[in-house]
């Protein structure tokens, strides 16, 4: 998998341009982001990864690059 | 150690005691710097002087209703929570900002991993979907519910917005998840009428296999209909399946530091909070088994000048570190409402100070 495939799912969720996604785009800077849309985006990332994520993990879920690092721990390189 | 990352049940006593009291000093501290109203009354207090919990300084639950307290400049403000409140009364605000917002949702977190587990479980809410719908005017209610959500997955509202059950909505849930770990939240009363009474009413039979409910707001209501915890327990494993009920006390005023009911029916207070119970003519803290004015401290506020409350609520302390269940810290019953008349005592405490 690529920063791609992470990314479109990111602008997906959060319905903004693919342009506007970066590894330090950060949870609650961007009205888009906000905790409705959280658990729309965990959804979205359990769904194309084929992963549970944990409590923990969405609290931890706090930007872009972070996410990346939870997926790692699910075997998931993107 | 830190407050935050330590299990919420783990300190005993003396320790919670010492790391809670820095903490709450140094909220104070902070308070008195940022906020004027704050300033204003206890600006002069000594903080050397504060020994023990009790003696930080508390304001009372109705002020922010009346006043607009906050730590932070506007442009600091990312959240403002409101409560329920009576019609013809305003309402509290709560001013947040993002700092604040994200320490609520870590302790909310870490509490309910203790009663939850950490995985998330398929929630079904009973409510209706609508109640978290409208942003501008966020209530209580959805609120409770969306800070909540975060612990749950595949989100099932059980009712519709008369307040009918969505049985549709609860059959297909059911269908797939009955033999799953399930979590279920709502407001007791609500569970109890719009749930509860209302599957009793109809031949709808549930049985999960493995569910925790947890539900918040008083018993005041249940009361009057004479349903104890224990009835309301009762009934709902006979209509739910197999459940595990769980009251939880808080408020809006001090989201994320919440007291969970463990089995035998007794709040615990977190790590990260405590509960003083005062007794209403001398406000000297009661003692043991002495029913008072409850006060709450949380390590939480600081966009806000919450992190000390005197409620409009009577309980008792039943003990500290030795309840049945195993948890350790303060362990109490609620009792509901204080009378009008007490609780104005309350608040003119209060408000003697400040003028
Ligand atoms: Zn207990």
């Amino acid at each position: 998998m690529t920063s791609e495939v992470l990314y479109s799912v990111f602008a997906k969720a959060l319905g903004i341009p693919l342009e506007k996604v970066n590894d330090d785009l950060t949870y609650n800077t961007i009205k888009e982001w906000d905790s409705t849309a959280h658990m729309i985006l965990v959804a979205e990332i359990e769904d194309t990864f084929e992963v549970m994520l944990d409590t923990d993990d969405i609290i931890d879920m706090s930007s872009v690059g972070k996410c990346r690092e939870i997926l790692k721990k699910y075997d998931v390189e993107c | 150690m830190d407050l935050f990352d330590v299990g919420p049940y783990e300190l005993s006593e003396a320790i919670k005691t010492t790391m809670l009291r820095q903490r709450l000093v140094s909220l104070t501290e902070h308070h008195i710097a940022n906020c004027a109203d704050y300033q204003k009354l206890f600006g002069d207090i000594e903080l050397g002087s504060i020994k023990q919990l009790e003696d930080i300084p508390f304001l009372t639950v109705p002020l922010f209703k009346q006043r607009e307290l906050k730590s932070i400049t506007k442009d600091h403000v990312f959240k403002v929570l409101q409560s329920s409140g009576t019609t013809g009364q305003r309402p509290s605000q709560i001013y947040l900002d993002a700092q604040t917002a994200k320490l609520q949702s870590r302790v909310l977190v870490k509490i309910m991993q203790e009663w939850l587990g950490k995985q998330r479980r398929h929630m079904l809410i009973w409510d209706h979907p609508n109640v978290i719908k409208d942003k501008a005017s966020f209530s209580a209610r959805g609120a409770g519910i969306q800070g909540l959500s975060f612990l749950g997955r595949n989100h099932t509202y059980a009712l519709n917005d008369d307040m009918s059950l969505n049985v549709e909505a609860i059959n297909e849930f059911h269908e797939k998840f009955s033999d799953q770990p399930v979590f279920m939240f709502g407001f007791t009363f609500m569970v109890w009428k719009y749930g509860i009474q209302a599957l009793q009413a109809s031949s709808l039979k549930l049985n999960f296999e493995s569910a925790v409910l947890l539900h918040s707001g008083g018993w005041k209501k249940l009361q009057d209909e004479a349903v104890s915890t224990d009835t309301f327990n009762t009934v709902a494993n006979d209509c739910l399946g197999s459940i595990k009920a769980h009251n939880f006390y808080g408020m809006v005023e001090q989201v994320g530091s919440i007291f969970v009911a463990c089995e035998h029916g007794y709040f615990h207070a977190p790590s990260t909070a405590e509960v003083i119970i005062r007794n209403p003519e001398t406000w000297k803290p009661a003692a043991v088994g002495e029913t008072g004015c409850i006060q709450v401290l949380s390590a939480l506020p600081e966009s806000y000048p919450g992190h000390s409350l005197l409620t409009e609520d009577k309980g008792f302390v039943v003990g500290r570190d030795d309840c049945q269940c195993g948890r350790k810290g303060t362990y109490f019953k609620v009792l509901g409402r204080m009378a009008k008349v007490e609780a104005r005592g309350c608040s003119d405490t209060f408000e003697r100070g400040a003028s």
